[in-house]
């Protein structure tokens, strides 16, 4: 397993893969090489903040001001080392 | 293919048809024994224009089709590829290439890549001739190992594919070195599925269990190597399994393939079900093929299970196996994939991998390619005359 992501790291979506909104099926998906994740609500508002250029600090700022709540660095810094294991994320410096 | 998708399953309303493969066209360079074309394939009808393909995609995407698989017979025999990818592209599908690489050229691949094509899979379907000049470095492999320079040059996630069989399971080791040469990312090995052309050859291409178990060592090996950078998809053939595979949640619920001449089919090889009507593309619209049709209804939900199926409580798993494999095997649709070994034909499958285990089977033997039936024109017979064992 890799090692847990830092708070200066700028994950973005993993090259060839492509997040995007699906009407359909009421969700984001996660879209890859002949298959697709579909997202639930929390999952998709942190992989749409991988944008490369913020940090993970910067992410969960922002998470915490647009939901009103504080706290979320852990649980987002799991998801993230979780998106870089299953190579949803890759990191960029 | 391997659908990698994951769906809801539900037997009421289907859900969309996420995945939508279009195979453009039957023309092919390769003439290749492992073909899911149908054996029947000289008698299809005349190619969609570029139109109606168009239409095809618009309609489908609508109705939340999102995945795209673009292959043939060679989609690069197509010229109109460029646009329909183009189309493809601006409606929001993320678009698979599935190519042997006959045809590919910088130009194109430049132009698909302008386009917005998302992904490319290089594929091996000759495996005993295709893939033997690959692994001795001749001429297929010099066309291979270019397509793939290309692929990486215009920065595609490349997927290398190589149906596996009694023949070159031997060789996976050298198959898995080669990926990594030619900078794969992810390698599928799936074995054969024996319908189409490998039914017919069925007896020669089963691989023995002692094959599988090597070959499953060497991608252990391989895995411990190299780790994630190089991810290896391994689908052991389902007949030296107890339980059918789940046939991308039942027949008519993700998977929607569109033949050249037309014709809508809830999976590549359903055209060999008899009772089965599926509608063409040109007389009715994609959503009326996908919620309406007898052919995409017809084995949706378990109305239509016989026992032991029915009163089975795995049938929301696997929904009772490949209706495929059910009718080539037991002459029946309706029954159980004898796959599983609660049918009451499971001692076809075992009979058959006994068999596969006794007659010689190994890297020692030759391959012999006469007694191979290749996809070629002539060879082409309709499937009906098939008779089931
Ligand atoms: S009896 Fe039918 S439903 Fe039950 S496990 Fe076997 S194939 Fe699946
Ligand atoms: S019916 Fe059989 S051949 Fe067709 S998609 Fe399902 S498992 Fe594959």
């Amino acid at each position: 397993m890799s090692a847990a992501v830092s708070a200066t790291a700028k994950p973005a979506i993993a090259h060839g893969l492509r997040l995007q909104w699906e009407p359909a099926q009421e969700a984001h998906v996660l879209l890859y090489p002949e298959g697709m994740v579909k997202l639930n609500g929390s999952a998709a508002a942190i992989l749409s903040r991988c944008d490369g250029i913020r940090t993970l600090t910067d992410i969960v700022a922002d998470l915490e001001r647009s939901y009103g709540v504080a706290g979320l660095s852990d649980e987002v810094a799991a998801f993230i080392t979780l998106a870089v294991a299953k190579c949803w994320l890759e990191i960029r410096s | 293919m391997n659908a990698r998708i994951e769906a809801p399953s539900s037997a009421a309303r289907p859900g969309p048809p996420l995945w939508l493969l279009l195979e453009l066209t039957y023309r092919c360079p390769l003439h290749c024994v492992f073909c899911y074309n149908p054996t029947d394939f000289a008698n299809t009808g005349q190619e969609l224009g570029t139109d109606d393909w168009i239409r095809v995609l618009r309609e489908a995407r609508s109705l939340g089709a999102v995945q795209l698989g673009l292959s043939g017979g060679e989609p690069l025999a197509r010229e109109d590829l460029e646009p329909i990818v183009a189309q493809a592209h601006t409606l929001g599908f993320y678009i698979n290439l599935i190519t042997s690489g006959i045809g590919m050229t910088e130009a194109r691949i430049k132009a698909l890549k302008y386009a917005g094509l998302d992904h490319i899979q290089l594929s091996f379907q000759d495996s005993t001739r295709e893939l033997n000049d690959f692994l001795s470095s001749t001429r297929t492999f010099e066309l291979k190992s270019q397509v793939a320079a290309l692929i990486r040059k215009y920065d595609y996630p490349m997927v290398l594919n190589v149906v596996l069989h009694r023949l070159n399971i031997d060789h996976v080791g050298e198959i898995l070195e080669m990926a990594e040469r030619i900078g794969a990312q992810y390698v599928e090995l799936a074995n054969t599925q024996y319908y189409g052309w490998a039914w017919l050859n069925r007896d020669r291409l089963l691989p023995s269990r002692e094959q599988l178990r090597r070959a499953e060592q060497t991608l252990q090996r391989f895995r411990a190597r190299v780790g994630e950078k190089i991810k290896v998809f391994f689908v052991v053939p389902d007949y030296f399994e107890t339980r059918p595979k789940a046939c991308m949640n039942g027949l008519g619920s993700v998977f929607l393939t569109i033949t050249p001449d037309g014709t809508a089919l809830p999976c590549h090889a359903a055209r060999m079900l008899p009772g089965l009507t599926f509608p063409n593309v040109r007389e009715a619209s994609v959503q009326a093929i996908w919620y309406d049709s007898q052919g995409f209804n017809h084995f949706r939900g378990d109305g239509w299970m016989k026992e032991p199926c029915r009163s089975c409580p795995e049938k929301t798993r696997d929904f009772g196996g490949c209706r495929c494999q059910a009718y080539l095997l037991t002459g029946d649709a309706a029954n159980a994939d004898p796959v599983c070994d609660l049918s009451p034909h499971h001692h076809l499958v075992t009979e058959a991998v006994e068999r596969a285990a006794h007659s010689g089977a190994g890297s020692a033997r030759k391959p012999n390619e006469k007694v191979l039936l290749f996809r070629d024109h002539r060879s082409s017979i309709p499937v009906t005359t098939l008779q089931p064992d």
